[in-house]
Protein backbone atom coordinates (compact mmCIF):
# COMPACT_ATOMS: atom_id res chain seq x y z
CA UNK A 1 0.00 0.00 0.00
CA UNK A 2 2.95 2.41 1.35
CA UNK A 3 4.61 1.58 -2.31
CA UNK A 4 1.59 1.90 -4.45
CA UNK A 5 0.56 5.62 -2.65
CA UNK A 6 4.29 6.48 -3.20
CA UNK A 7 4.15 5.50 -6.96
CA UNK A 8 1.48 7.60 -7.11
CA UNK A 9 3.12 10.44 -6.36
CA UNK A 10 5.73 10.16 -8.30
CA UNK A 11 3.85 10.02 -11.59
CA UNK A 12 1.84 12.97 -10.38
CA UNK A 13 5.42 14.98 -9.77
CA UNK A 14 6.56 13.71 -13.20
CA UNK A 15 3.41 14.98 -15.04
CA UNK A 16 3.83 18.32 -13.41
CA UNK A 17 7.68 18.20 -14.06
CA UNK A 18 6.72 17.46 -17.64
CA UNK A 19 4.55 20.53 -17.78
CA UNK A 20 1.23 18.87 -17.89
CA UNK A 21 -1.75 20.62 -16.47
CA UNK A 22 -4.08 18.80 -13.83
CA UNK A 23 -7.54 18.39 -14.42
CA UNK A 24 -10.59 18.53 -11.07
CA UNK A 25 -11.06 14.23 -11.86
CA UNK A 26 -7.27 13.54 -11.97
CA UNK A 27 -5.44 12.04 -9.18
CA UNK A 28 -3.85 14.33 -7.02
CA UNK A 29 -1.96 14.38 -3.18
CA UNK A 30 -4.19 15.05 -0.73
CA UNK A 31 -2.27 17.99 0.69
CA UNK A 32 -2.39 19.32 -3.62
CA UNK A 33 -6.27 19.27 -3.27
CA UNK A 34 -5.98 21.12 0.03
CA UNK A 35 -3.78 23.47 -0.62
CA UNK A 36 -5.65 24.72 -4.00
CA UNK A 37 -8.93 24.37 -1.67
CA UNK A 38 -7.34 27.32 0.15
CA UNK A 39 -5.40 29.33 -2.42
CA UNK A 40 -8.12 29.40 -4.85
CA UNK A 41 -11.05 30.32 -1.99
CA UNK A 42 -9.10 32.77 -0.15
CA UNK A 43 -8.44 34.51 -3.91
CA UNK A 44 -12.36 34.21 -4.30
CA UNK A 45 -13.25 35.54 -1.39
CA UNK A 46 -10.46 38.78 -2.17
CA UNK A 47 -12.58 39.32 -4.87
CA UNK A 48 -15.80 39.36 -3.36
CA UNK A 49 -14.55 41.36 -0.11
CA UNK A 50 -12.42 43.85 -2.67
CA UNK A 51 -15.99 45.13 -4.15
CA UNK A 52 -16.42 46.96 -0.44
CA UNK A 53 -13.86 49.17 -0.56
CA UNK A 54 -14.55 50.32 -3.93
CA UNK A 55 -18.69 50.11 -3.77
CA UNK A 56 -18.29 52.95 -1.07
CA UNK A 57 -17.43 55.07 -4.25
CA UNK A 58 -19.90 54.52 -6.75
CA UNK A 59 -22.32 56.65 -5.68
CA UNK A 60 -19.58 59.54 -4.71
CA UNK A 61 -17.56 59.25 -8.18
CA UNK A 62 -17.38 62.40 -9.75
CA UNK A 63 -18.67 61.91 -13.16
CA UNK A 64 -20.61 59.73 -14.74
CA UNK A 65 -17.87 58.75 -16.74
CA UNK A 66 -15.48 57.97 -13.76
CA UNK A 67 -18.85 56.26 -12.14
CA UNK A 68 -19.71 53.71 -15.09
CA UNK A 69 -16.33 52.67 -15.11
CA UNK A 70 -16.51 52.13 -11.25
CA UNK A 71 -19.62 50.14 -11.04
CA UNK A 72 -18.04 47.96 -14.24
CA UNK A 73 -14.71 47.41 -12.02
CA UNK A 74 -16.96 45.68 -9.46
CA UNK A 75 -19.00 44.17 -11.74
CA UNK A 76 -15.77 42.12 -12.78
CA UNK A 77 -14.56 41.91 -9.70
CA UNK A 78 -18.00 39.79 -8.84
CA UNK A 79 -17.43 37.86 -11.69
CA UNK A 80 -14.09 37.13 -10.84
CA UNK A 81 -15.25 35.89 -7.01
CA UNK A 82 -17.53 33.66 -9.65
CA UNK A 83 -15.26 31.93 -11.64
CA UNK A 84 -13.05 31.46 -9.02
CA UNK A 85 -15.50 29.97 -6.62
CA UNK A 86 -16.29 27.44 -9.57
CA UNK A 87 -12.38 26.53 -9.87
CA UNK A 88 -12.71 25.68 -6.43
CA UNK A 89 -15.61 23.56 -6.42
CA UNK A 90 -13.96 21.55 -9.30
CA UNK A 91 -12.30 20.18 -5.66
CA UNK A 92 -15.15 18.90 -3.74
CA UNK A 93 -16.09 21.87 -1.86
CA UNK A 94 -19.69 22.94 -2.05
CA UNK A 95 -20.22 26.87 -2.78
CA UNK A 96 -21.97 27.19 0.54
CA UNK A 97 -19.00 25.76 2.32
CA UNK A 98 -17.01 28.41 0.87
CA UNK A 99 -19.66 30.95 1.65
CA UNK A 100 -19.84 30.41 5.48
CA UNK A 101 -16.14 30.38 5.51
CA UNK A 102 -16.30 34.02 4.93
CA UNK A 103 -18.57 35.01 6.57
CA UNK A 104 -18.16 33.72 10.02
CA UNK A 105 -14.59 35.18 9.58
CA UNK A 106 -12.71 31.43 9.14
CA UNK A 107 -11.16 32.08 5.60
CA UNK A 108 -8.59 35.10 5.23
CA UNK A 109 -8.70 37.14 2.05
CA UNK A 110 -5.92 39.64 1.05
CA UNK A 111 -5.14 42.50 3.65
CA UNK A 112 -5.20 44.94 1.22
CA UNK A 113 -9.23 44.94 2.11
CA UNK A 114 -8.90 45.76 5.20
CA UNK A 115 -7.16 49.38 4.79
CA UNK A 116 -9.72 52.08 4.30
CA UNK A 117 -10.85 54.04 1.36
CA UNK A 118 -11.38 57.65 2.82
CA UNK A 119 -10.96 59.59 -0.58
CA UNK A 120 -11.83 59.75 -4.25
CA UNK A 121 -8.05 59.57 -4.72
CA UNK A 122 -8.09 55.90 -3.08
CA UNK A 123 -10.07 54.86 -5.98
CA UNK A 124 -7.20 56.13 -8.53
CA UNK A 125 -4.27 54.08 -5.89
CA UNK A 126 -5.78 50.97 -5.53
CA UNK A 127 -6.56 50.57 -9.15
CA UNK A 128 -2.99 51.98 -10.06
CA UNK A 129 -1.20 50.02 -6.99
CA UNK A 130 -3.56 47.43 -5.66
CA UNK A 131 -4.75 46.09 -9.41
CA UNK A 132 -1.46 46.22 -10.17
CA UNK A 133 0.04 43.85 -7.49
CA UNK A 134 -2.96 41.50 -8.03
CA UNK A 135 -2.01 42.11 -11.83
CA UNK A 136 1.50 40.37 -11.41
CA UNK A 137 0.53 37.56 -9.14
CA UNK A 138 -2.57 36.64 -11.35
CA UNK A 139 -0.53 36.53 -14.68
CA UNK A 140 2.19 34.02 -13.23
CA UNK A 141 -1.10 32.07 -12.22
CA UNK A 142 -2.19 31.64 -15.89
CA UNK A 143 0.37 29.33 -15.69
CA UNK A 144 -0.34 27.49 -12.44
CA UNK A 145 -0.82 23.70 -12.90
CA UNK A 146 -3.93 23.30 -11.75
CA UNK A 147 -6.11 23.48 -15.24
CA UNK A 148 -9.64 25.23 -13.97
CA UNK A 149 -7.68 27.86 -11.85
CA UNK A 150 -5.22 28.76 -14.43
CA UNK A 151 -8.57 29.07 -17.31
CA UNK A 152 -9.92 31.30 -14.61
CA UNK A 153 -7.06 33.21 -14.07
CA UNK A 154 -6.63 33.90 -18.06
CA UNK A 155 -9.85 34.98 -18.17
CA UNK A 156 -9.31 37.47 -14.88
CA UNK A 157 -6.11 38.93 -16.70
CA UNK A 158 -8.25 39.83 -20.10
CA UNK A 159 -10.82 41.44 -17.63
CA UNK A 160 -8.05 42.85 -15.21
CA UNK A 161 -6.02 45.41 -17.49
CA UNK A 162 -8.87 47.70 -17.70
CA UNK A 163 -8.92 48.04 -13.75
CA UNK A 164 -5.57 49.29 -13.67
CA UNK A 165 -5.83 51.56 -16.65
CA UNK A 166 -8.81 53.27 -15.08
CA UNK A 167 -7.04 53.69 -11.50
CA UNK A 168 -3.94 55.49 -13.18
CA UNK A 169 -5.98 57.74 -15.23
CA UNK A 170 -7.81 58.90 -11.92
CA UNK A 171 -4.14 59.69 -10.44
CA UNK A 172 -3.25 61.15 -13.55
CA UNK A 173 -6.20 63.57 -13.80
CA UNK A 174 -5.61 64.47 -9.73
CA UNK A 175 -1.68 65.04 -10.49
CA UNK A 176 -2.87 67.34 -13.71
CA UNK A 177 -5.76 69.34 -11.02
CA UNK A 178 -4.90 71.56 -8.81
CA UNK A 179 -2.20 71.92 -5.78
CA UNK A 180 -5.17 70.41 -3.23
CA UNK A 181 -6.09 67.75 -5.85
CA UNK A 182 -2.38 66.88 -6.35
CA UNK A 183 -1.45 66.42 -2.46
CA UNK A 184 -4.67 64.09 -2.49
CA UNK A 185 -2.94 61.86 -5.18
CA UNK A 186 0.34 62.25 -3.09
CA UNK A 187 -1.69 61.29 0.43
CA UNK A 188 -3.66 58.07 -1.25
CA UNK A 189 0.04 57.09 -2.57
CA UNK A 190 1.45 57.42 0.72
CA UNK A 191 -1.28 55.37 2.48
CA UNK A 192 -1.58 52.46 -0.05
CA UNK A 193 2.08 51.93 -1.12
CA UNK A 194 3.38 49.89 1.84
CA UNK A 195 -0.07 47.86 1.99
CA UNK A 196 0.55 47.24 -1.52
CA UNK A 197 4.00 45.74 -1.09
CA UNK A 198 2.57 43.36 1.59
CA UNK A 199 0.10 42.02 -0.79
CA UNK A 200 3.32 39.75 -1.96
CA UNK A 201 3.06 37.99 1.30
CA UNK A 202 6.03 37.56 4.03
CA UNK A 203 9.56 37.22 2.66
CA UNK A 204 10.76 34.12 0.87
CA UNK A 205 12.94 33.11 4.01
CA UNK A 206 9.64 34.03 6.36
CA UNK A 207 7.02 32.05 3.40
CA UNK A 208 7.85 27.96 4.43
CA UNK A 209 5.05 27.13 1.71
CA UNK A 210 7.09 28.55 -1.15
CA UNK A 211 9.46 25.62 -1.92
CA UNK A 212 6.65 23.03 -2.00
CA UNK A 213 4.23 25.43 -3.96
CA UNK A 214 6.62 26.06 -6.75
CA UNK A 215 7.32 22.76 -6.82
CA UNK A 216 3.86 21.81 -7.98
CA UNK A 217 4.10 24.92 -9.56
CA UNK A 218 1.21 26.47 -8.10
CA UNK A 219 3.79 29.51 -8.05
CA UNK A 220 6.44 30.38 -10.66
CA UNK A 221 8.07 32.87 -9.44
CA UNK A 222 8.60 33.96 -4.76
CA UNK A 223 6.88 36.21 -3.09
CA UNK A 224 10.58 38.59 -3.34
CA UNK A 225 10.67 37.89 -6.84
CA UNK A 226 7.24 39.32 -7.43
CA UNK A 227 7.33 42.01 -5.17
CA UNK A 228 10.48 43.25 -6.96
CA UNK A 229 8.78 43.42 -10.21
CA UNK A 230 6.17 45.59 -8.70
CA UNK A 231 8.61 48.17 -7.71
CA UNK A 232 10.62 48.32 -11.03
CA UNK A 233 7.33 48.27 -12.80
CA UNK A 234 5.79 50.69 -10.57
CA UNK A 235 8.55 53.91 -9.55
CA UNK A 236 8.39 55.03 -13.44
CA UNK A 237 4.36 55.45 -13.28
CA UNK A 238 4.93 57.68 -10.02
CA UNK A 239 7.94 59.24 -11.76
CA UNK A 240 5.49 60.24 -14.66
CA UNK A 241 2.65 61.19 -12.08
CA UNK A 242 5.43 63.35 -10.85
CA UNK A 243 4.48 61.88 -7.43
CA UNK A 244 6.72 60.57 -4.72
CA UNK A 245 7.18 57.03 -3.44
CA UNK A 246 6.83 57.01 0.94
CA UNK A 247 10.36 55.06 0.84
CA UNK A 248 13.86 57.27 1.51
CA UNK A 249 15.59 53.58 0.63
CA UNK A 250 14.12 53.58 -2.94
CA UNK A 251 17.04 53.57 -5.31
CA UNK A 252 17.90 52.31 -8.75
CA UNK A 253 20.58 49.64 -8.10
CA UNK A 254 22.55 49.31 -10.97
CA UNK A 255 24.46 46.63 -10.48
CA UNK A 256 21.35 44.57 -9.45
CA UNK A 257 19.71 46.37 -12.48
CA UNK A 258 16.99 46.49 -10.09
CA UNK A 259 15.61 49.01 -7.34
CA UNK A 260 16.47 48.95 -4.02
CA UNK A 261 13.60 49.40 -1.52
CA UNK A 262 13.14 49.58 2.56
CA UNK A 263 11.75 47.16 4.73
CA UNK A 264 8.76 46.44 5.31
CA UNK A 265 6.85 47.05 8.43
CA UNK A 266 6.35 43.11 8.81
CA UNK A 267 4.23 43.71 12.26
CA UNK A 268 1.92 45.42 10.75
CA UNK A 269 1.37 43.22 7.94
CA UNK A 270 1.24 40.16 10.47
CA UNK A 271 -1.56 42.16 12.57
CA UNK A 272 -3.62 43.08 9.66
CA UNK A 273 -3.54 39.16 9.00
CA UNK A 274 -4.49 38.09 12.53
CA UNK A 275 -7.83 40.56 12.00
CA UNK A 276 -6.45 43.85 13.85
CA UNK A 277 -6.73 45.91 10.86
CA UNK A 278 -8.87 49.04 10.82
CA UNK A 279 -11.52 47.65 8.70
CA UNK A 280 -11.78 43.75 9.08
CA UNK A 281 -14.75 44.35 11.80
CA UNK A 282 -16.64 45.94 9.20
CA UNK A 283 -16.08 44.28 6.17
CA UNK A 284 -17.10 41.02 7.40
CA UNK A 285 -20.05 43.08 9.24
CA UNK A 286 -20.98 44.21 5.42
CA UNK A 287 -20.22 40.68 4.02
CA UNK A 288 -23.03 39.28 6.24
CA UNK A 289 -25.35 41.90 5.95
CA UNK A 290 -25.50 41.88 2.30
CA UNK A 291 -25.58 37.64 3.03
CA UNK A 292 -28.30 37.92 5.36
CA UNK A 293 -30.55 40.66 3.33
CA UNK A 294 -30.18 38.95 -0.23
CA UNK A 295 -31.91 36.03 1.59
CA UNK A 296 -35.63 36.98 0.93
CA UNK A 297 -34.09 37.24 -3.05
CA UNK A 298 -32.60 33.76 -3.49
CA UNK A 299 -35.56 32.39 -1.36
CA UNK A 300 -38.13 34.18 -4.17
CA UNK A 301 -35.81 33.19 -7.11
CA UNK A 302 -35.73 29.14 -5.67
CA UNK A 303 -39.61 29.27 -4.95
CA UNK A 304 -40.63 30.64 -9.04
CA UNK A 305 -37.78 27.97 -10.23
CA UNK A 306 -40.14 25.95 -8.09
CA UNK A 307 -43.13 26.79 -9.56
CA UNK A 308 -41.67 26.95 -13.35
CA UNK A 309 -40.77 23.52 -13.08
CA UNK A 310 -44.53 22.47 -11.60
CA UNK A 311 -46.02 23.88 -14.74
CA UNK A 312 -43.82 22.58 -17.42
CA UNK A 313 -44.42 18.97 -15.23
CA UNK A 314 -47.52 19.55 -16.12
CA UNK A 315 -47.81 20.33 -19.24
CA UNK A 316 -45.74 17.25 -20.16
CA UNK A 317 -48.38 15.37 -18.19
CA UNK B 1 -35.92 27.01 2.48
CA UNK B 2 -32.22 26.63 2.17
CA UNK B 3 -31.03 24.76 -0.60
CA UNK B 4 -28.09 25.24 -2.87
CA UNK B 5 -29.05 26.22 -6.32
CA UNK B 6 -27.43 23.03 -8.66
CA UNK B 7 -24.71 23.82 -11.14
CA UNK B 8 -24.63 24.39 -14.70
CA UNK B 9 -22.01 24.21 -17.33
CA UNK B 10 -21.92 27.14 -19.34
CA UNK B 11 -21.62 27.23 -22.78
CA UNK B 12 -20.91 30.46 -25.82
CA UNK B 13 -21.09 30.84 -29.11
CA UNK B 14 -18.32 33.58 -30.04
CA UNK B 15 -19.83 34.59 -33.35
CA UNK B 16 -22.18 32.70 -35.70
CA UNK B 17 -19.98 30.10 -37.68
CA UNK B 18 -18.25 29.30 -34.99
CA UNK B 19 -19.05 26.27 -32.17
CA UNK B 20 -20.20 26.50 -29.16
CA UNK B 21 -17.33 26.32 -26.42
CA UNK B 22 -17.58 25.49 -22.40
CA UNK B 23 -16.09 28.90 -20.81
CA UNK B 24 -17.03 27.79 -17.20
CA UNK B 25 -20.12 27.22 -14.63
CA UNK B 26 -22.25 28.87 -12.45
CA UNK B 27 -25.58 28.27 -9.71
CA UNK B 28 -28.42 28.98 -10.81
CA UNK B 29 -31.86 28.12 -9.60
CA UNK B 30 -33.43 27.34 -12.98
CA UNK B 31 -32.81 26.91 -16.56
CA UNK B 32 -34.06 30.67 -17.56
CA UNK B 33 -31.45 32.20 -14.46
CA UNK B 34 -28.75 30.44 -15.62
CA UNK B 35 -29.25 31.87 -18.93
CA UNK B 36 -29.08 35.39 -17.26
CA UNK B 37 -26.48 35.28 -15.04
CA UNK B 38 -24.21 33.42 -17.88
CA UNK B 39 -25.30 36.12 -20.18
CA UNK B 40 -23.73 38.68 -16.94
CA UNK B 41 -20.62 36.66 -16.12
CA UNK B 42 -19.79 35.17 -19.63
CA UNK B 43 -20.81 38.09 -22.25
CA UNK B 44 -19.92 41.62 -20.94
CA UNK B 45 -17.63 42.43 -23.51
CA UNK B 46 -19.51 41.01 -26.55
CA UNK B 47 -18.21 37.72 -26.21
CA UNK B 48 -21.45 35.91 -27.06
CA UNK B 49 -24.10 35.76 -29.90
CA UNK B 50 -25.72 32.33 -28.05
CA UNK B 51 -25.91 30.65 -24.54
CA UNK B 52 -26.04 26.74 -24.12
CA UNK B 53 -26.65 25.61 -20.47
CA UNK B 54 -26.69 22.71 -19.04
CA UNK B 55 -27.13 21.00 -15.63
CA UNK B 56 -23.81 19.90 -14.31
CA UNK B 57 -25.24 16.30 -13.31
CA UNK B 58 -25.93 15.97 -17.00
CA UNK B 59 -22.76 15.51 -17.52
CA UNK B 60 -20.96 12.10 -18.01
CA UNK B 61 -16.93 12.07 -18.33
CA UNK B 62 -14.60 9.85 -19.15
CA UNK B 63 -12.26 8.04 -16.27
CA UNK B 64 -8.82 9.72 -16.69
CA UNK B 65 -7.71 6.51 -15.01
CA UNK B 66 -8.66 4.73 -18.10
CA UNK B 67 -6.88 7.34 -20.33
CA UNK B 68 -4.45 4.24 -21.14
CA UNK B 69 -6.90 2.02 -22.87
CA UNK B 70 -9.51 4.89 -23.90
CA UNK B 71 -6.55 6.80 -25.48
CA UNK B 72 -3.56 5.24 -26.63
CA UNK B 73 -5.09 2.70 -29.51
CA UNK B 74 -5.22 6.10 -31.74
CA UNK B 75 -1.09 6.25 -30.86
CA UNK B 76 -0.20 3.40 -33.47
CA UNK B 77 -2.10 4.22 -36.42
CA UNK B 78 -0.54 6.57 -38.31
CA UNK B 79 -1.93 5.57 -41.31
CA UNK B 80 -4.68 7.63 -40.69
CA UNK B 81 -2.49 10.65 -41.45
CA UNK B 82 -2.13 12.18 -45.01
CA UNK B 83 1.60 11.69 -43.99
CA UNK B 84 1.90 7.81 -44.39
CA UNK B 85 1.63 8.15 -47.87
CA UNK B 86 5.22 8.33 -49.97
CA UNK B 87 4.23 10.28 -53.29
CA UNK B 88 6.98 11.44 -55.56
CA UNK B 89 7.63 14.93 -55.37
CA UNK B 90 6.16 16.20 -58.62
CA UNK B 91 2.09 15.12 -57.80
CA UNK B 92 0.63 18.02 -56.74
CA UNK B 93 -2.69 18.91 -55.87
CA UNK B 94 -2.70 15.69 -53.49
Amino acid sequence: MENKTLSLEEQFQNRIDSGENIEAKDWMPEKYRKTHIRQISQHAHSEVVGMLPEGNWISRAPSLRRKVALLAKVQDEAGHGLYLYSAAETLGISREELNEQLNSGRAKYSSIFNYPTISWADMGAVGWLVDGAAIINQVMLTKTSYGPYARAMVRICKEESFHQRQGYEIMLSLCNGTEAQKAMAQDALNRWWWPSMMMFGPRDEDSPNTEQSMKWKIKKKTNDELRQQFVDQTVPQAEILGLTIPDKDLKWNEERGHYDFGTIDWDEFWDVVKGNGLMNEKRLKDRNEAWDEGKWVRDAASAYADKQAEKRAKKTA
Amino acid sequence: MNKEWPIWEIFIRSKNGLEHRHCGSLHAADEDMAIQNARDVYTRRQEGVSIWVVESKHITASNPEKNGEMFEPAADKVYRHPTFYELPDEIKHM
